[in-house]
């Protein structure tokens, strides 16, 4: 802030101007956040107040809502709905690697390897998003049939015995299974993945490779000594763009899965649009938000970036 | 910091490293920030501004639910449909009938197709009708029980008979008396619905499916077999195979159909709950069979050969998508000429022939002949005596009901 408000005041203008320049108040920077905050507080506070409020409501449509602060709908929800909680997480945490051990190599290659083909690559990594996410989820529906070459390949090789044995899907198919469930949201998601991965390692200063080298390091060695953890900051930004969204969609598991693999989106959507239960939705994405903020505080804190998030 | 910070790095490494993370930028950070507007956000809204919040009751609202007919001097109407539910000339730009309309009464239908899921717009058009204000619609379509919930709570009006000549005159046996609306007096059916059976002929390689039994007990269609997420229809279908009748079912019914539907879920016999999505599964044969809507399953046999569908000998389910119009409409009387004028067998066979449907109108089939001999002739869109008399449609639910069921099915659905 230090550096903001000690900043000399613009040049004077060259031509004779009617009135004085002005100095720029103390003010200016709070000012200058005033659109951003207002943006925050109608767009973010009200309507957690509002949903805050509607969480310990009591009522119906008809009677109408009053806050009775009827705090055991949260009890109630998670009593009820702590299997899809779970799933959420576990699909998220799945999803969220896979992107990692997918979009970590990729990124290295963008950032270090690809030359002249760096800013081709980006694009195409960010192509996916000029089609909407509906139409990109359910392009997966036509990838993934059971007669199509994907589903066909996987039941040659037996690689469907061995996901069948550990659950993660059931007959001869991939489509409407916990697998496709996470692989949707993979994809849907790989790309907030990269990103940040991308920028971390881009910025990294070749010439510590070198040095690692000088140094007899393996090129292993200097990954793991110097790439990695200079990356750090992509690595824990990347997986919580991944995670955080992941945990919350509802989509991929409407489109991709079945009646097992419904996550908490899907339920609070149901509860909301369905089952008109105000409250009960209220809690549950309370309930979402409070799981997800836990995790990724414990997150940060393991991982040590406090500082760089 | 502490844990990136091995001992092996140099103190400059350190800093260097800091420096990349920061950008050099590092006083404000987005941290603080969130820490102060979170704190203006609670200063804000504080506990006393949480009890004052609450969402009024949804009933009938003071003031009055008719606002003052502008009909005679703005000669317009506006009318809220679903996509592709209106005949489109080949440019795509004209609706043929609506543009007849317009012609004939001078009104102009400003046609917007903005109701894409019953549950959605309830959602949007709530806060507007629970508060007694005018949505900016004249006319909405809505199905049965979303038609139902709205006529129970009181927001939309009853419609002048001397306005709906061809209306009353016109409208099927079949849909003129529901439970929720006796004798029409709020709405008219825009279409109607049959829920049938639907299969892929390729992907079902011989295994016959003649019913509801079929799709649930079949272990050669394990996996393979859809049922829809609308409540009414895979509810209905079941009631209808277990020799109940979805116009009179009590509690118990209810609960014999869930679990029958559970006990098909838990062994892996139903693939998935859809909505309209299950059309390119079965085209693709993912769905070996389902419950499907009658207008898809033409569609779709247009394209893909392999799509057939049967009507169970217990019988299928039949619902409508029914005009209202909202409180506070300002175009009543001319909202009246519209439906009235959908409701000329010319004028009904113009739209089923394009949309295909079921067509509410009697009296279509000589004009539906003229444009389309195949349509004529569909059960799907002209329903015959035979096929007239196997269709049954769902009972109204209080609104405790509504919860309650809706409730169970989501349970069954996965939630």
């Amino acid at each position: 802030m230090a550096a903001v408000t000690e900043a000399p005041a613009p040049p004077a203008p060259t031509t004779p101007a009617t009135k004085p320049p002005r100095r720029r108040g103390r003010f200016t920077p709070y000012w200058l956040l005033l659109p951003g905050i207002l943006w925050l507080l109608v767009f973010f506070a009200l309507p957690m107040i509002y949903q805050g409020s509607t969480s310990v409501q009591t009522g119906s449509l008809e009677q109408g809502y009053k806050v009775t602060w009827h705090f055991a709908t949260y009890w109630d929800a998670l009593s009820t709905y702590w299997p899809q909680f779970l799933r959420s997480v576990l699909y998220a945490a799945a999803a969220t690697l896979l992107c990692l051990v997918l979009g970590y190599p990729l990124a290295y290659l963008i950032a270090f390897r690809a030359g002249r083909w760096r800013n081709l690559v980006m694009i195409l990594v960010i192509a996916p998003f000029f089609t909407s996410f509906l139409i990109r989820t359910l392009a997966w529906k036509t990838i993934l049939a059971d007669n199509g070459p994907v589903v066909g390949a996987l039941n040659t090789l037996h690689v469907l015995d061995v996901t069948n044995w550990l659950g993660w899907t059931a007959g001869d198919r991939v489509l409407a299974t916990p697998l496709a469930v996470v692989c949707g949201l993979t994809y849907n998601f790989l790309p907030f993945m990269i990103l940040p991965l991308y920028t971390s390692l881009e910025r990294i200063d070749g010439r510590l490779h070198e040095a690692a080298g000088d140094l007899y390091a393996t090129p292993f060695t200097t990954f793991r000594k110097v790439t990695f953890p200079l990356s750090m900051p992509g690595v824990v930004s990347g997986t919580l763009l991944t995670f955080i969204p992941a945990a919350g969609d509802y989509v991929n598991a409407d489109l991709l899965g079945s009646t097992d693999t419904r996550m908490v989106g899907n339920v609070i959507q149901t509860q909301f649009l369905r089952i008109l239960d105000y409250p009960t939705a209220a809690a549950l994405s309370f309930i979402l938000m409070a799981a997800i903020l836990a995790m990724v505080t414990f997150y940060i804190r393991r991982s040590g970036t406090e500082d760089l998030v | 910091m502490e844990q990136n910070e091995p001992d092996r790095l140099t103190p400059a490494q350190v800093a260097a490293m800091r420096r990349s993370f920061r950008n050099g930028r590092a006083s404000l950070t987005r941290r603080s920030l969130l820490r102060a507007s979170a704190g203006g956000a609670l200063a804000v809204g504080g506990l006393g501004a949480l009890s004052a919040c609450g969402i009024p009751a949804a009933g009938k609202t003071q003031g009055g639910t008719s606002a003052e007919d502008h009909s005679s001097k703005e000669k317009v109407v506006n009318f809220s449909n679903w996509p592709e539910y209106i005949d489109v000339d080949d440019s795509g730009k004209h609706h043929p009938t609506l543009e007849a309309f317009g012609r004939r009464t001078g009104i102009t239908v400003k046609y917007t197709e903005d109701i894409n899921d019953n549950n959605e717009f309830f959602g949007k058009i709530k806060p507007q009708l629970a508060a007694g204000q005018d949505t900016g619609r004249d006319l909405i379509v809505l199905t049965d029980w979303l038609a139902a919930r709205v006529i129970r709570l009181g927001w939309v009006q009853k419609l002048d008979p001397a306005n709906l000549p061809h209306a009353f005159a016109n409208l099927s046996g079949q849909f003129r008396s529901p439970d929720w609306d006796p004798g029409r007096a709020y709405s008219y059916p825009w279409q109607g619905i049959s829920t049938v059976i639907a299969y892929n002929k390729k992907a079902l390689d011989g295994v016959e499916v003649k019913s509801v039994s079929d799709l649930l007990d079949n272990p050669k269609l394990k996996g393979r077999v859809g049922f829809l997420s609308e409540m009414r229809d895979s509810i209905g279908m079941t009631l209808l195979d277990m020799g109940k009748d979805p116009a009179k079912f009590t509690d118990d019914d209810f609960d014999a159909v869930i679990a029958r539907l559970q006990k098909a879920v838990d062994k892996g016999q139903i693939r998935r709950f859809t909505g309209n999505d299950y059309t390119s599964d079965l085209t693709k044969g993912d769905l070996a069979a389902c419950v499907a809507w009658g207008g898809d399953i033409v569609q779709l046999q247009a394209d893909s050969p392999d799509v057939a569908y049967i009507i169970p000998d217990s019988g299928y389910m039949t619902s409508t998508d029914n005009m209202l119009v909202p409180n506070k409409a300002r175009h009543k009387a001319n909202a009246e000429r519209l439906i009235d004028f959908y409701y000329e067998p010319d004028q009904a066979a113009a739209l089923a022939g394009y949309v295909n449907y079921v067509s509410p109108v009697d009296g279509v089939k000589p004009y539906l002949e003229k444009i389309d001999k195949d349509a004529a002739n569909n059960p799907l869109i002209l329903p015959d005596k035979a096929m007239a008399a196997k269709s049954h449609a769902f009972r109204s639910l209080t609104q405790k009901e509504e919860t309650a069921y809706e409730e169970k099915f989501a349970k069954l659905t996965g939630a």
